[in-house]
């Protein structure tokens, strides 16, 4: 097979990036080639629903079957990409065949971090989160009565402790960090969910750093912290973020800088190389960032398409994300980096919003049951606009009330 | 398997064959409804799954929660019938269910 677009990685960003191809008239062939079995899958349920639902794996597919050949999308399961020959724009495959390019999309995503196996990591019920493999696997652990043990208490800890408790397992959550949520978000964000997690009974334990797994035939059956503490365990999570699979870019030399480097057409270091979602580090204001979420792998999937068809693109995100836990529902509109301080809007006890400003200038809100303040709040940043926080931070003024400034132009 | 019929927005019908217990909006999706977005997958967090539902059936369908309410008020061109098509399971009795699309979602 000669000329056309492949598509490396068969997650939101791959998947998204060839029907876009197609919606936007695109002729030449597509391959999708994914390292999993089975249909592409949509990964955001793995550590929600999916765990505690006896729906089988074809509710989380991103599209049926037949919408793959009616679009004429070869989609390529079970494939590893061996490399990347730029002289002759072919990639090979594992299993030794080669595959032409015309424009070649890397959607190689990003890997759970793990333990390393001197702390326990290779025990046979410690989880990562990834894979639809992963979920169902860990599924089976998941019954009333066991103990869980979470390792990192980030947004993937803190969701699998949700579900883990609505199916009555005892859950411990350890955070190596002085609180939950250091990477992501403000204390008062962390603040709602710890009291939310321990109403729920969770055990959450911060600043306790793991010494390791004390393993037994293969299983872990405790973790001992840093203090000597034993905490019994009958299966382990560990959700200590991940790593952008830059692997065969970089041996096909291609600019890997905490992923692989992209302009904001979605372009790597070489104009017939795109990538799209976790894996790549893009223009973001006076930043280079990467971003691991949905919107992030559609958005990107969109400019790439846009570029490859010959069309105008230019990156230019307003970021969001989710996290259901229990029946709350966190929204996060914007990236907080380098925020100076918060407003918090606490409309009830349930209902709050912690909106994040550098100086004067509004950066992002996790609204928690707030699906106006968060809607609000993605209008705002796309049209550059900062509310006054004093105004925010009284929920007496409504938010169509909130006085405005104009953001001054971000420097690129 | 309820059929549900889906105008897309340049008018085109398209009938989907959908199964009970899933959403209207994965339906929709898995079967290339064009005109429906549904970014973030049916988390009723981002207000692309928009659609107005046919006179008929408004009263025959549970309706909008809060959250649901409030993210409409945020979806393109809100009318009569709104509603966030991931919010929506399929059940038994919605053979024949008629959903208009919006011309844009966002």
């Amino acid at each position: 097979m000669n000329g056309g677009t492949v598509i490396v990685g068969s997650g939101q960003a791959g998947v998204s990036t060839a029907f876009k191809l197609r919606a936007l008239g695109y002729q030449g062939s597509i391959a999708l080639v994914g390292a999993e079995p089975g249909l592409p899958y949509h990964r955001p349920p793995l550590s929600k629903t999916y765990l505690v639902s006896a729906a089988g794996a074809e509710r989380l597919h991103i599209k049926h079957r037949g919408m793959y050949d009616s679009e004429r999308i070869e989609l390529m399961p079970d494939c590893c990409v061996a490399a990347i020959h730029r002289d002759g724009k072919t990639i090979e495959l594992a299993d030794g065949r080669t595959i032409g390019y015309d424009h070649l999309v890397l959607a190689t995503g990003s890997r759970a971090r793990n333990l390393p196996p001197e702390q326990g990591g290779d025990a046979a019920n410690v989880y990562t989160f990834r894979t639809l493999a992963d979920a169902t696997r860990l599924r089976g652990e998941m019954a009333a009565g066991r103990r869980l043990l979470i390792v990192g208490g980030g947004y993937i800890g803190l969701e699998t402790a949700a579900v883990a408790r609505s199916l009555g397992m005892e859950v411990t959550l350890i955070e190596r960090d002085s609180r939950i949520l250091g990477r992501v978000a403000a204390a008062e964000t962390a603040a709602h969910f710890r009291a939310l997690h321990r109403q729920n009974g969770v055990r959450i334990l911060e600043g306790a750093g793991l010494d390791r797994l004390e393993l037994h035939s293969r299983r872990a059956e405790a973790a001992r912290l840093a203090d000597g503490t034993a905490i019994d365990a009958d299966a382990v999570v560990v959700g200590i973020g991940v790593v952008p699979e830059t692997g065969l870019a970089e041996r096909a030399g291609l600019l890997v800088r905490n992923g692989i480097v992209v302009d904001g057409a979605g372009r790597t270091s070489d104009p017939s190389i795109y990538a799209a979602g976790d894996c790549a580090c893009f223009p973001y204001e006076a930043r280079r960032i990467r971003l691991e979420s949905v919107q992030n792998a559609v958005d990107m999937a969109e400019i790439v398409a846009r570029s490859i068809v010959g069309m105008a693109a230019e990156y230019r995100p307003v970021p969001w994300f989710w996290s259901d836990q229990y029946s709350t529902k966190l929204q996060i509109a914007g990236l907080n980096l380098g925020y100076t301080h918060v407003a918090v809007r606490r409309v009830s006890d349930s209902v709050v919003s912690i909106w994040y400003y550098d100086q004067q200038r509004f950066l992002a809100v996790d609204a928690v049951n707030d699906a106006k303040s968060f809607m609000t709040a993605k209008r705002w940043l796309s049209g550059g606009h900062s509310p006054a926080a004093e105004e925010i931070a009284n929920p007496s003024v409504a938010l169509d009330a909130v006085s405005l400034c104009e953001n001054a132009a971000p420097i690129h | 398997m309820p059929i549900i019929i889906f105008i897309e927005p340049d008018g085109n019908q398209k009938e989907v064959r959908a199964e009970v217990g899933q959403s209207v909006m994965e339906a929709a999706v898995q079967n290339g409804v064009k005109g429906i977005d549904a970014d973030c997958g049916g988390s009723c967090s981002c207000a692309t799954c928009h659609g107005y539902i046919d006179e008929d059936w408004r009263d025959r369908i549970d309706p909008a929660d809060s959250v649901e309410l409030d993210m409409l008020d945020f979806a393109y061109m809100r009318a009569e019938g709104s509603r966030l098509t991931c919010q929506i399971k399929v059940g038994d009795g919605m053979d024949g269910l008629l959903i208009r699309l919006p011309e844009a979602q966002a």
